[in-house]
């Protein structure tokens, strides 16, 4: 039963105005931009400091996904909580976390968001109701049923969005999350990002439909297509699920088609797609471009505007980064503190 | 076939050794029992010699460093060998293979004559015995080697070592020293540092008498417990005949012109007097082990001798039937080897007790550290003119304070105090030192 | 006994112990609630959960689909927001297939995330062999969960600690996974009424002895026990600890009595090799009681081969009173 979201004609006044701008105000959008600028240098920072080698480990970019991560956040509240998935700088960000603890955390410092147990794969900020990016495809699923669950039960009214990319789809734990949460009509949105790839595999080749979204009939959900690379149609395909999940009619599951414009992770080679490819994402449909110009035309914002967010952003990575090389590193002698909950 | 020069274990709780000198060079021409190279050891310098004739090579024994015991220093070629037929690995790895071959044939063959350590460690290394044996031989001082064992295969188990120290048998030849546990520094070192200011201090590094000194005092006042005992003798009468006697030495010749066969100090009647208290309360006279006392027929008196960076207790031998010029004499032989560090291992290794004398700095009264296996040592202050009162009157008498420490396992307080009551009595009545 | 607040007892079966539990534990606390696969009016493969759907309701006594690894995971999800879920699983041979979640996800989100969650949930396994239900439902994977820091590993043996754990492990803050012998569901024994908490990761000395000290896990410590009587009647005295929890493990009971007793055996049915013995024997031979072992460290665990179908061979499987018996005296007496 999918469906595609409805593409608002853009005009500059009137009732048929793009979604986002007859539901948000001029502020709320234009920190919309902000957020995807600070997710693109955000992750641009990140690979610089990586290559310097101040990062270990690896990392997943999202780079080119800014939009899916945005459109989704946009609506909801810290009490509304997130799972994430490795490739989840993005929804971190979108969710509201400071960066220059994520800074800290990818250096492996005690003032990161996990004390530096956990890096760039376990990036969370629970505070701003992220439960944390994860390590195991499809491994986030289930968990957001359940924390989807403890909503329904203590009637909080909160959503839980749950993020995954186009490869969990195929794991068990996405047929059996999606069962549970329409068996119990669970107030969870469970948004695709799918970006064409899992790894180095493409959709075409390990997925036997078409689309990720008409895996939803089989659970008798809406599933439904947008283009992850506009805020717009993303946020607007968010704010139904929302409406649906917040008056118990259950889950909804959004595919966002989308493009990474990086490799996997850093060890990537990109023998499996051609740089034709990458290059058209990146310069016909990068969606901070595409956002910038429509949010130019609806008069939300000028070109002056537009530079001095970019320029605070810039500070703020700076800062951020700076943060996180002055801080402490973890004690070994602490190594096994947070196994286990500590008895008073 | 190239035979191996070792650094040789030659002294008992010897783990490391230095090389403080070597006196042949590299292709030099040795005969077997030529002086090849001098250790310092913890507690004296060890001459080396030669094990085989030939042409010594591959030195790699190098001078001033901790050098493990057993390890390969040099070797020694037949006149004419090729250099090549022995290079220092192949029997360095035979040295090293010999634990576990001892372990496949139970009794022992030491392949190394020159090594002794690895003779004992491979013969309870060999033994079937459970751990609790094992640790029950050792707490009381008995060889593996020479208990049956009733388990399976032969394993020694807990009920045959007790029935062994039942029998009081298969005592080891190592036993009583190396059992102490090792004690934990309250400080670290770094706690140690931390206390003062960088800069403030230099570091001497410790060398192997200060080491052995640290280990050897804190073994002894961690296991050993100590019980103190004092009293004061008057000594005018002692000084008298010191005086008459030292006047009445006969003259001999010497390379250094005549002079006096004898020059008794007050230490060696103290010495004297000691062994003679002994030798009247033979029940003080002993050493303590787990499994029984060790009652001494003599009395081995050791003296503590300070020398430069530490100190060291040669030993005089039966003193309780030594003539005072005799001790006199040898006191001044093995004092002086012992500032020279010329000292041999069995010159002060064992003893039944201890005499430490600080009278000559002026100190009134202190208790000494016990000596194990000693179970007594006496500290002697220095001998100073006091009023004393007699029959209610005050007079001046010169008095000597001394305590004598006790191991209390095995000197209790009344038999310790019997003791010095008899040293007191040698003491105030001096001539009893010359029958 | 180590109950807080023991009022008057009364005999239960072990399973009837822990449906209690777990009643008290939903009354005191509305956080609490049950899932897995039929445990509503089906009332659980082994009646464990019986009635309580009529008194707690569907809400609280949630069936879920035959989804092992998606319910785990509903589970910790729960229990990371804030509920306090107990799962189900039906035999825990199935929590082969839910390993992702509670290896990956229960174990180390608490420290993936340095400490700013906790994951309180409890899941609980009928696991072992004597049921005729062969290879794929009969196995003791404890050592498994054991292996993993971060999970709480406990098997209570009697019904008095089915019921003192469990609640001890719902009030626990981190994931505690439970090991229920289903031979043990029909055993009864005197269980307190009310609430009440048995520590984990505390063993029970269950017989004091001087001789050799067994330490048994779950249905093990009861053929421990048989054994010691009839040692003790051939002058063989037998301590028989009750290890209770393996991960976190109580070393200093297990070593306390090692230095007592000289002698070491381990009894556990699951499989011997890589298995809680090797733990217990490791442990001991690295701690102060190696130097009080007069004899070599004995494992009695589960023969190396999948769990079979027929009875006699079953039995043969796992330890048994008679091999107990066997191994503790020749243990004793020095002939091994």
């Amino acid at each position: 039963m999918s469906a595609t979201a409805k593409k608002g004609a853009a005009k500059k006044d009137g009732a048929n105005q793009p979604f986002i701008y007859r539901h948000y105000d001029q502020e709320k959008l234009r920190d919309a931009l902000r957020k995807m600028y600070l997710i693109r240098q955000f992750e641009e920072g990140a690979e610089e400091s990586y290559m310097r080698g101040l990062i270990h480990g690896t990392m997943h970019l999202s780079i080119g996904q800014e939009a899916s991560a945005v459109g989704i956040c946009l609506g909801l509240s810290d009490e509304d909580q997130i799972t994430s998935t490795h490739r989840g700088h993005g929804h971190c960000i979108a969710k509201g976390a400071d960066v220059s603890r994520m800074f800290a955390e990818f250096f492996g410092k005690t003032t990161g968001y996990c004390r530096g147990r956990g890096g760039s794969m376990h990036i969370a900020d629970v505070s701003t109701g992220n439960l944390g990016a994860n390590g195991i495809v499809g491994g986030g699923l289930p968990i957001a049923v359940g924390a989807a669950l403890t909503a329904k039960k203590m009637k909080t009214g909160n959503v839980v969005v749950c993020f995954f990319g186009d490869g969990a789809n195929n794991e068990g734990a996405f047929h059996e999350a999606l069962n549970m949460a329409a068996i119990w009509k669970l107030p969870v949105i469970f948004v695709c990002e799918n970006n064409g790839y899992g790894m180095s595999t493409s959709v075409a080749r390990a997925t036997a439909v078409p689309n990720i979204a008409d895996r939803a009939s089989a659970y008798a959900m809406p599933g439904v297509i947008v283009d992850g690379n506009v805020v717009s149609d993303v946020a607007e395909a968010m704010h139904d699920a929302t409406e649906r999940a917040r008056n118990g009619e259950g889950p909804t599951l959004i595919e966002c088609k989308t493009y990474r414009y990086r490799g996997h992770s850093k060890s990537d080679r990109n023998r499996y797609r051609t740089k034709e490819e990458i290059e058209e994402w990146m310069t016909e449909r990068d969606p901070i471009e595409a956002f910038e110009s429509q949010l130019m035309e609806f008069g939300v914002i000028d070109q002056n505007g537009i530079e001095e967010i970019r320029e605070s952003v810039r500070k703020e990575i700076e800062a951020g980064i700076e943060f996180a090389k002055e801080s402490p590193m973890p004690e070994v002698a602490n190594l096994e503190k947070y196994v286990y909950t500590e008895q008073a | 076939m190239a035979v191996e020069v070792i650094l040789p274990k030659v002294d008992m709780d010897m783990a490391t050794g230095r090389i403080s000198s070597w006196h042949v060079e590299e292709g030099a021409t040795v005969k077997k029992g030529d002086l090849l190279f001098e250790i310092e050891t913890d507690k004296a310098a060890m001459e080396i010699d030669s094990p085989a004739a030939g042409i010594v090579r591959n030195i790699t024994g190098k001078e001033g460093v901790d050098i493990a015991v057993g390890e390969v220093v040099a070797w020694i070629y037949e006149e004419g060998e090729a250099v090549a037929d022995a290079p220092a690995s192949a029997p360095a790895e035979a040295v090293a293979e010999e634990p576990a071959k001892a372990e496949a044939l139970a009794p022992v063959e030491a392949a190394a004559p020159v090594a002794p350590a690895a003779e004992v460690t491979a013969s309870s290394a060999g033994v079937r015995a459970s751990p609790l044996a094992r640790r029950l031989a050792k707490e009381a001082g008995l060889d593996l080697a020479a208990i049956s064992g009733s388990g399976p295969k032969g394993r020694i188990v807990k009920a045959d070592v007790e029935a062994a120290a039942k029998d009081g048998g298969a005592k080891s030849a190592e036993a009583a020293p190396s059992a102490a546990p090792a004690a934990q520094p309250a400080m670290s070192d770094d706690q140690v540092m931390k206390l003062f200011e960088e800069g403030s201090y230099e570091l001497i590094p410790h060398d192997s008498m200060r080491k052995t000194i640290a280990r050897r005092l804190v073994e002894a006042k961690s296991t050993v417990p100590h019980f103190y005992l004092t009293l004061d003798c008057e000594i005018d009468a002692l000084l008298a005949l010191r005086k008459q006697l030292n006047e009445a030495a006969p003259k001999v010749k010497t390379e250094d012109g005549e002079k006096p066969a004898y020059k008794l100090s007050v230490n060696d009647m103290v010495i004297k007097a000691h062994a003679k208290a002994l030798a009247m309360v033979p029940e003080a006279n002993v050493s303590w082990t787990e499994s029984a006392m060790v009652k001494h027929k003599h009395a081995d008196v050791g003296v503590a001798v300070s020398i430069p960076g530490g100190l060291i207790t040669p030993i005089i031998r039966r003193a309780d039937e030594k003539t005072l010029s005799a001790i006199s004499n040898e006191m001044k032989d093995l004092a002086a080897r012992a500032r020279s560090r010329k000292l041999k291992a069995e010159e002060y290794q064992g003893g039944n007790t201890a005499v430490s004398n600080l009278g000559m700095f002026g100190i009134k009264d202190f208790a000494a550290v016990i000596n194990p296996p000693h179970a007594t040592i006496l500290a002697v202050g220095a001998g100073e003119q006091r009023p004393v009162v007699k029959d209610g009157e005050v007079k001046v008498a010169t008095v000597m304070s001394v305590t004598l420490s006790t191991d209390h396992r095995a000197v209790d307080g009344a038999l310790g105090a019997e003791l010095l009551a008899a040293f007191k009595k040698v003491i105030e009545n001096p001539m009893a030192m010359l029958v | 006994m180590d109950a807080q607040v023991e009022t008057a007892t009364r005999e239960l079966s072990y399973a009837q112990a822990i449906q209690e539990a777990m009643a008290i534990a939903m009354e005191r606390d509305e956080r609490v609630f049950l899932m897995g696969e039929d445990i509503g009016v089906y009332g659980g493969a082994f009646q464990v959960t019986g009635d309580l759907v009529e008194r707690f309701g569907t809400d609280r006594v949630m069936d879920t689909p035959i989804s092992e690894l998606g319910g785990a995971g509903v589970a910790v999800g729960a229990a990371v927001t804030g509920m306090r879920p107990i799962f189900e699983f039906q035999f825990s041979d199935f929590a082969t297939l839910a390993m992702e979640q509670i290896v990956n996800q229960a174990a180390k989100m608490r420290y993936m995330l340095g400490g700013a969650v906790s994951v309180p949930v409890v899941m609980r396994f009928p696991a072992g062999s004597g049921t005729g239900a062969a290879a794929q439902h009969s196995q003791s994977l404890e050592a498994w969960l054991g292996h993993v820091p971060g999970l709480k590993v406990i098997q209570p043996a009697t019904p008095h600690d089915a019921k003192g754990m469990l609640l001890a492990a719902i009030e626990d803050p981190d994931p505690v996974m439970i090991y229920e012998h289903k031979l043990l569901y029909k055993m009864k024994g005197e269980v307190p009424e009310g609430y009440y908490t048995v520590p984990i990761g505390k063993a029970e000395v269950r017989r004091e002895g001087a001789d050799l000290t067994i330490v048994a896990t779950s249905i093990m410590v009861h053929k421990s026990l048989d054994a010691a009587k009839q040692l003790a009647e051939e002058g063989i005295d037998v301590e028989v600890i009750d290890l209770r929890t393996i991960r976190p493990m109580d070393r200093q009971t297990i070593i306390e009595s090692v230095c007592k007793t000289s002698r070491l055996m381990c009894v556990y049915e699951g499989v011997k090799t890589l298995g809680v013995g090797a733990e217990i024997s490791a442990m001991i031979a690295e701690s102060e009681a190696f130097d009080y072992l007069d004899a070599p460290v004995v494992r009695l665990g589960g023969a190396e081969t999948p769990i079979p179908y027929n009875p006699e061979l079953e039995k043969a499987t796992v330890p048994q009173v008679d091999g107990i018996v066997k191994a503790a005296r020749d243990l004793v007496t020095g002939a091994r």
